[in-house]
């Protein structure tokens, strides 16, 4: 169908006395994603962009984007846009805050970006407790360059330079950076989540409006990780792909909140994550 | 109290994913055997059961999906 043709046939609809559930919302551009179909970067744009409608607060957002596959989000959400330098996205994002500290900031990382070549960054922007909402999305490889081992890739995961899977020996660990920065006294929410599944992706979106509420608290730097999929990277069907993430990715990157007002949840204790929580070895 | 849903798919941008798939309750969505000006298999309905819940919605990452309902 036409753009025309959808249109009119709303128009229909709502003269026969249906009301609008869900429609996407304007502050996405009608830019067409690169993203693979299925990719979880495409809800979570949306997502975002939702939040930033229901907050009222596009005049008033700036977000940044990284090096990745997400590095042209510019093109699809219609607020202010800062491309940053590989990995910089919370170094640029502490300029635009401190600089201007009405607007709503927020960086738009993925694991390559934020949790490798950026950790300094990161952590240093989460130390001093800058007010902005970083999002994190992880889906354990890099997926624009070809997939490649990402820090965050799991043990015995195949990955195109890990063709027999990752080696602890040999690669290390995978690294839980959530978990890391929410030891961080500047952090002041910090929650993984993720979006397969349509009540995940509610949860998500609460969350990802919590960290912009937050912002106008001013009292540190929210950080919401949101596990995704790769299907294109782990070779597999979307459906496959969510499947998968949900049986090896989330025993070892638990969903939920880490660090709500300042304080960790009770139920978790970080420095005992890797003993609750141990590293599956995928076959 | 009951809900009757319609929903209308911009076919020409649905990447033929298939994510809104299984995650209907009424098993109204399938992927078409026709394929958009991309090349991809679009999704379409294929009944009636539609209640309007917006779950596909929800997770279709390209938003090409919009819900509308009214009670019966």
């Amino acid at each position: 169908m036409a753009n025309t043709d959808i249109e009119a046939r709303k128009q229909e609809l709502l003269n026969e006395g249906y009301e609008q559930v869900y429609t996407k919302t304007k502050v996405l551009t009608d830019t067409v994603m690169h993203y693979c179909p299925g990719c979880g970067h495409g809800t979570t744009h949306r997502l975002v962009a939702e939040v930033i409608d229901e907050m009222g607060i596009q005049d008033k957002t700036v977000g940044v984007s990284p090096v990745g596959c997400s590095v042209m989000a510019y093109n699809y959400f219609d607020v202010d846009f800062q491309e940053a330098a590989h990995g910089r996205a919370p170094a640029l994002a502490t300029a635009i805050k401190r600089l201007n500290p009405d607007t709503f900031v927020f960086t738009y990382q993925g694991d390559g970006d934020l949790a490798a070549i950026g950790t300094a960054e990161t952590i240093h922007a989460c130390n001093r407790g800058e007010n902005i909402t970083m999002i994190f999305v992880n889906n354990g490889i890099y997926g624009m360059t070809g997939g490649q081992m990402a820090p965050t890739t799991l043990v015995g995961m195949k990955s195109a330079t890990t063709p027999y899977g990752r080696r602890v020996d040999l690669n290390g660990y995978p690294l839980r950076i959530t978990e890391l920065i929410s030891t961080l006294p500047g952090t002041y929410y910090v929650t993984r989540q993720s979006v397969q599944t349509p009540a995940a992706v509610r949860k998500a979106k609460a969350a990802i409006r919590q960290a912009f509420e937050n912002q106008k608290l001013k009292k540190g730097l929210s950080f919401v990780e949101i596990l995704s999929n790769c299907n294109s990277g782990w070779k597999m069907t979307p459906v496959a792909a969510n499947k998968w993430m949900e049986d090896n990715m989330m025993p070892n990157y638990p969903v939920g909140d880490i660090k709500v007002d300042g304080k960790l949840v009770d139920n978790v204790d970080v420095s005992r994550l890797a003993l609750d929580h141990p590293l599956t070895v995928m076959q | 109290m009951a809900f009757k849903g319609q929903i209308v798919i911009d076919t020409e941008h649905c990447k033929g994913c298939g994510v809104c798939v299984p995650v209907c309750p009424m098993k109204c969505i399938e992927l078409s055997k026709e394929v958009n000006g991309k090349g991809y298999n679009f999704t379409h309905t294929v009944n009636d059961n539609c209640i309007g819940c917006a779950s596909c919605a929800m997770v279709c990452p390209d938003g090409v999906i919009s819900v509308y309902k009214k009670k019966i």
